[in-house]
C-alpha cells in the first residue's frame, strides 16, 4: 500500500519537492497537498513582472490543475491547516478535514515582515507576497496618485519599479544608505539610484519611518526626522520571516526558523521542511535556489534510502526589473587580504567588481552588464584558483579565452557541471542529456523536461544556445515569432513593454529593446508607430515617415503611380448636392474612372498625386471628408434601407449606421475595420462578414463580431443582443478598443477573435460591464485626438506641401 | 551635367522627393544620417514609384510589393532579383546636386 504523504503548503519549496519525488517515483506516495492561497502553484518570483504589466498570472503558474489530476495529487487549494497531531499523525484544515499522514512535509513559506508602527494596519497597507497583493496593489494603482514602498531591497525595488509602470508616483523609503546593501556595495547602490531616480521614482535612504498616518485609511507616511511623504498606497518590503506557527505548535523544534537537519528533517522523525521555514545549520534562506536543492536532498531521501546531505547553499541574486541588469554573489566586504578588482565604463553605466582572497573569488558584484555572472558564480562555488585569470578577469569569459566574443563557443567551452539555470540548479550536463535522450528540439521542450529557464526566464539564452550548441544545424534559435529582422521581440512583447516601460517614441523603443536595425524597416517601424498612438493616444506624435503611402498622404497607391480618392458616405447615404460636387471634381480634373464600391460609396480612380490637394479642396467645399478607405482605420459602416423605407424593416439601421460611423471615422485600427447595419434578420447590408456586425431583430440588436469576406470567408460569431441605440454605440466602442489593444499590428478581427477567442472578447464586452466601459472610455478619449479630416489640412497646403510637389523640374 | 536640385531640408529625414526630368522622374532619398541617394523613380520589380516607399537604413521599400532596394546600389535586397538605376549625387554644404544622366532610363539596367 501507498504510505500517505502530506504538504502543507501548495508553493514553490513543497511543489518542488513533490515533483522531485515524483521524477524518482510516482507509485511510493498517496500526496494530498494543503495550501492557503485559493489558486493553483505558481512561480512567486515573478510576481514583479506581474505587477509590472510584462506578464499575466497564466504565464506564471508552474503546475496546473490538470497537473494535480493527472499526477494523481489531491489539492486542498485555499485550505490552510490549523493544526498539526503528531501523537495521531493527523492533520486539520480550516475547512474542517483531518487527514492521517505516514510523512508530514512542512513547506510553509514565510510572512513579509510587518515594522510596528502606529498605523500599520490602516487600509491601504500592504506587503508583497503573494498575488493577492500584485491585485491589491494592482487596484490602488488604477485610481493613480503616489504609494511609498518600505525596504530597499530586491522585493521592495521590484514593487517600486512595477507601481511606477501602473503610471503611479513612487517613492522609495530605505533604512540603510545603500539600496540593496546585502547584494551591492556602494558603487553599484549609486548607480541603481541613479537609474531609478531617471525612471522618475523618488529614493530616500537613511530614512527611518516613524508612523502611517491617516483616518482609517493611509493619507502619509512620516519619517523620524519629520519628512511627511503623502501616498494613498504603502508597500511595506523589509523582509521576511519563516512561517513557523503551525510546526511550534506542533511542538516542533524551533529556532529562526524550523530547525531541520541534513536529510531536511525537524525533531520529529515523521515531519520534513523545506524552504524558507526552515532553519538549517543557522541558516535561513529567501531565494529559490537554495529551496530546489533541499527539495531535491528530501526527495532522494523519502524515495530511496540513500543517505545525501543538504550542506547549505551559495546564493546568488538577480534584480528583476527590466532593463536594470543587476548580479551579485557571495561576500564583498573586502578586509584583510582580499584583493579588488574593479572595471568601470561610465558611458555605458557599467560596474564591476570581483574580490579574490587567496586566488579564490570571494564575492562578485555586476552592474550594468551581468553575463558574466553566471561564470563568476560558478568559479567561486568551485572554489576554482583563478591566479591564471586575474589580469583579465574582470572582463569576463569572452576575454578570459575560449570565448573569444562568440556566445556558442563561450558555452560549449562550459564545463558539464556548470550551473545554467541558478533557479532550479540544472546545469549544462543536465539539459545536454535531456536534449540527446528526450531528442529535444526547442527551449520550451528543454523548459517542460528539465525546468531549465521555467522560473525566472533569465538563463533562456544560455539554454537557446546549449540547443544550438547541442543540435549543430538542426537548431533554429527561434522561441517566439520576433516582429521583424530587426528585433528579438515578438509583437506582444514590444507592445507590453511599451506600456510596463513607458516609452514614448519610437527611438526610444529601439534603443531600449535593441533594435539592430538603426531605424527599423518597412515592417517594423509602421507597427510601432501604431502601437505607441494606440498606447498613448493623447502624447504620441505620429510619425508620418513610418507610414505606407497610403496612410501618409491620405489616398490610396494604384499601380501606375496614380491614387484614388473616396470621400466618406456616411452610412452609405449622399445627396444631390454631394453628387454634384464629385461630378463637377471629376470633369475639373479629369478623373478616367468613378466606381462603386462594395463599402456604399464612390472611388474616384486615376487622380495624379498633385491634383490630390485641389480634389480634396473641392470635395471638402462641398462638405465631404476622407473615407479612409486607404487606412489601417475604420472603412465603412454599411445599412440597408431599414425601417424608414422598407416594409421588413423593423429598426432605423440607416440612422444606426450614420450614428456609428461618425462615432468610429478617424480611429486607426490593426489592420482594417468595417462595419454594418441590417435592419432585419433578412441581412442586407451582409452584417455577418464583417468586423462588427449589427443586425436589427424586434427585441434590439443583435450583435456579432470577427467577420471577413476576404480571402477566406468568416461568418461573425455572435456577441449579444442590446436593446438602445447607446449600447450598439457603446459596445461598438468597447470592442474596437479591445482589438485595437489586443490584435497584432495587420492582423484582422477574424484571425484575432480566433486566436483569443469568443469567450476571451465575452469576458470583457459581455460579462464584464465594467470594463466595456473602460475600454468604451479610452476609445472616446483617443477619438478625441484622432477626429479631424486630413484632407482639409492638406487641401489648404498648410501640411505636407513637400509630398504634393516636385523637388524640382529639370529639362 | 551636374544638377543643383535643392537642399536637404527639401527632403524630409528618412523620406523622398522628385525630382522631373526629360529622362523620366528621379526619387531624391534622405536618410537619419542626412545621406542623400537618388535613383530612377521605378522599381525594377513592376515599375512602383520608389519615391513613394518607406525608407529605412540604406534601403527602401517599395510601395506596390514592398521589394527592398539598396540605395547605394540600386540592387533589390533580399531573395527577389534586380537593379534600379541610380543616379550620382554631391552633396556641397545644404546644397544637392545630381549628374543627369544622358540616355533615358528603362527602369532596370541589371
Amino acid at each position: 500500500m501507498k504510505k500517505k504523504l502530506i504538504v502543507i503548503g501548495n508553493g514553490m519549496a513543497g511543489m518542488r519537492t513533490v515533483e522531485e519525488i515524483l521524477k524518482r517515483d510516482t507509485d511510493k506516495y498517496d500526496i494530498t497537498v494543503f495550501g492557503a492561497e485559493p489558486r493553483e502553484n505558481y512561480n512567486r518570483i515573478m510576481l514583479s513582472p506581474v505587477l509590472s504589466g510584462e506578464k499575466s498570472f497564466e504565464d506564471i503558474i508552474i503546475n496546473s490543475r490538470e497537473w494535480y489530476a493527472d499526477n494523481n495529487i489531491t489539492l486542498h487549494a485555499g485550505d490552510a491547516v490549523t493544526s498539526i497531531d503528531t501523537d495521531t499523525k493527523t492533520v486539520t484544515s480550516e475547512n474542517g478535514y483531518t487527514h492521517s499522514y505516514d510523512k508530514l512535509l512542512l513547506a510553509t513559506g514565510s510572512k513579509p515582515f510587518i515594522i510596528p508602527v502606529p498605523g500599520k494596519d490602516l487600509d491601504g497597507v500592504v506587503t508583497f507576497r503573494d498575488l493577492d497583493d500584485v491585485n491589491l496593489m494592482l487596484e490602488a494603482a488604477k485610481k493613480g496618485g503616489s504609494a511609498v514602498v518600505i525596504g530597499g531591497g530586491l522585493l521592495g525595488l521590484e514593487a517600486a519599479v512595477g507601481l511606477k509602470a501602473n503610471g503611479m508616483d513612487v517613492t522609495v523609503v530605505h533604512l540603510m544608505d545603500t539600496l540593496m546593501e546585502r547584494q551591492l556595495d556602494e558603487a553599484a547602490g549609486y548607480l541603481l539610484v541613479s537609474e531609478l531616480e531617471s525612471r522618475g521614482l523618488k529614493v530616500l535612504t537613511s530614512a527611518n519611518t516613524k508612523a502611517i498616518l491617516g483616518e482609517g485609511k493611509v493619507e502619509a507616511l512620516e519619517l523620524d526626522d519629520g519628512t511627511v511623504i503623502n501616498a494613498g498606497l504603502v508597500v511595506m518590503a523589509v523582509g521576511i520571516k519563516p512561517n513557523t506557527a503551525l510546526a511550534q505548535d506542533a511542538g516542533l523544534e524551533i529556532g529562526r526558523g524550523v530547525k531541520i537537519d541534513d536529510q531536511m528533517k525537524t525533531s520529529n522523525p515523521d515531519i520534513f521542511a523545506v524552504g524558507e521555514c526552515v532553519e538549517h545549520r543557522g541558516m535561513t534562506y529567501g531565494l529559490v535556489a537554495p529551496l530546489y536543492e533541499m527539495g531535491k536532498v528530501l526527495a532522494e531521501h523519502l524515495v530511496s534510502s540513500d543517505v545525501v546531505a543538504y550542506e547549505g547553499s551559495v546564493t546568488s541574486t538577480k534584480l528583476k526589473v527590466t532593463g536594470v541588469d543587476v548580479f551579485s554573489a557571495g561576500d564583498f566586504s573586502g578586509g584583510d587580504g582580499a584583493e579588488d578588482i574593479v572595471f568601470r565604463d561610465a558611458t555605458r553605466g557599467v560596474y564591476k567588481r570581483v574580490v579574490i582572497r587567496d586566488n579564490k573569488i570571494e564575492g562578485a558584484v555586476l552592474y550594468g552588464d551581468a553575463a558574466d555572472g553566471a561564470w563568476y558564480f560558478q568559479m567561486m562555488k568551485d572554489g576554482t584558483d583563478v591566479s591564471d585569470l586575474r589580469e583579465t578577469i574582470v572582463f569576463g569569459q569572452a576575454y578570459a579565452g575560449g570565448g573569444g566574443g562568440d556566445p556558442l563557443a563561450a558555452v560549449a567551452a562550459l564545463a558539464d557541471d556548470a550551473e545554467i539555470c541558478g533557479c532550479n540548479g540544472i546545469s549544462k550536463g543536465d539539459i545536454v542529456s535531456a536534449i540527446t535522450e528526450h531528442g529535444l528540439t526547442s527551449l520550451d521542450e528543454v523548459k517542460a523536461v528539465t525546468k531549465a529557464s521555467a522560473s525566472c526566464g533569465g538563463c533562456s539564452g544560455l539554454v537557446e544556445q546549449l540547443l544550438a550548441v547541442t543540435l549543430g544545424d538542426e537548431y533554429e534559435v527561434q522561441t517566439v515569432k520576433p516582429m521583424c529582422g530587426c528585433t528579438m521581440h515578438s509583437h506582444d512583447d514590444v507592445r507590453h513593454l511599451i506600456t510596463a516601460k513607458g516609452m514614448k517614441s519610437m527611438p526610444e523603443v529601439m534603443q531600449e529593446l535593441e533594435w539592430s536595425t538603426p531605424n527599423g524597416c518597412a515592417s517594423c517601424r509602421p507597427a510601432l508607430n501604431y502601437y505607441l498612438l494606440c498606447a498613448w493616444p493623447t502624447e504620441y506624435k505620429d510619425d508620418n515617415q513610418s507610414r505606407f503611402i497610403n496612410e501618409r498622404i491620405h489616398a490610396n497607391i494604384q499601380k501606375d503611380g496614380t491614387f484614388s480618392v473616396v470621400p466618406r458616405m456616411w452610412g452609405g447615404m449622399t445627396s444631390a448636392d454631394e453628387l454634384r460636387a464629385i461630378a463637377d471634381v471629376v470633369d475639373k480634373y479629369e478623373i478616367p474612372a468613378v466606381k462603386v464600391t462594395g463599402g456604399q460609396r464612390l472611388d474616384l480612380f486615376g487622380v495624379e498625386k498633385k491634383d490630390l490637394p485641389g480634389v480634396w479642396a473641392d470635395l471638402n467645399a462641398a462638405g465631404m471628408v476622407s473615407g479612409h478607405a486607404y487606412g489601417k482605420s475604420l472603412r465603412t459602416v454599411k445599412t440597408c434601407a431599414g425601417q424608414q423605407w422598407c416594409r421588413f424593416g423593423t429598426q432605423d439601421s440607416i440612422d444606426m449606421g450614420i450614428k456609428l460611423e461618425k462615432m468610429t471615422w478617424g480611429s486607426w485600427t490593426p489592420h482594417k475595420f468595417k462595419m454594418a447595419v441590417s435592419g432585419c434578420p433578412r441581412n442586407c447590408a451582409e452584417a455577418t462578414i464583417k468586423d462588427f456586425g449589427v443586425v436589427a431583430v424586434e427585441s434590439g440588436y443583435a450583435l456579432s463580431v470577427g467577420g471577413n469576406g476576404g480571402i477566406e470567408v468568416r461568418v461573425t460569431d455572435d456577441l449579444c443582443i442590446v436593446e438602445t441605440e447607446q449600447e450598439v454605440l457603446e459596445y461598438a466602442g468597447a470592442y474596437m478598443q479591445l482589438y485595437r489593444e489586443e490584435a497584432r499590428y495587420l492582423e484582422r478581427t477574424a484571425p484575432w477573435v480566433e486566436r483569443v477567442g469568443l469567450d476571451h472578447i465575452k469576458a470583457n464586452l459581455v460579462e464584464n460591464p465594467g470594463m466595456r466601459k473602460t475600454l468604451y472610455e479610452r476609445f472616446i478619449v483617443s477619438q478625441e485626438a484622432l477626429q479631424e479630416d486630413p484632407w482639409s489640412e492638406r487641401a489648404t497646403g498648410e501640411k505636407d506641401s513637400h509630398e504634393f510637389t516636385p523637388l524640382k523640374i529639370v529639362a | 551635367m551636374w544638377t543643383e536640385i535643392g537642399t536637404i531640408n527639401d527632403i524630409p529625414k528618412l523620406g523622398a522627393r522628385v525630382v522631373q526630368s526629360g529622362r523620366g522622374d528621379i526619387a531624391v532619398f534622405r536618410t537619419a544620417d542626412d545621406e542623400i541617394f537618388a535613383m530612377f523613380d521605378s522599381c525594377p520589380h513592376k515599375g512602383g514609384a520608389l519615391s513613394q516607399g518607406i525608407v529605412h537604413g540604406k534601403a527602401v521599400a517599395c510601395p506596390l510589393h514592398n521589394w527592398n532596394i539598396d540605395l547605394v546600389s540600386g540592387d533589390v535586397k533580399g531573395p527577389d532579383n534586380g537593379c534600379a538605376r541610380t543616379v550620382p549625387v554631391s552633396v556641397n554644404g545644404d546644397v544637392i546636386r545630381l549628374q543627369m544622366p544622358d540616355v533615358k532610363a528603362t527602369g532596370t539596367d541589371g
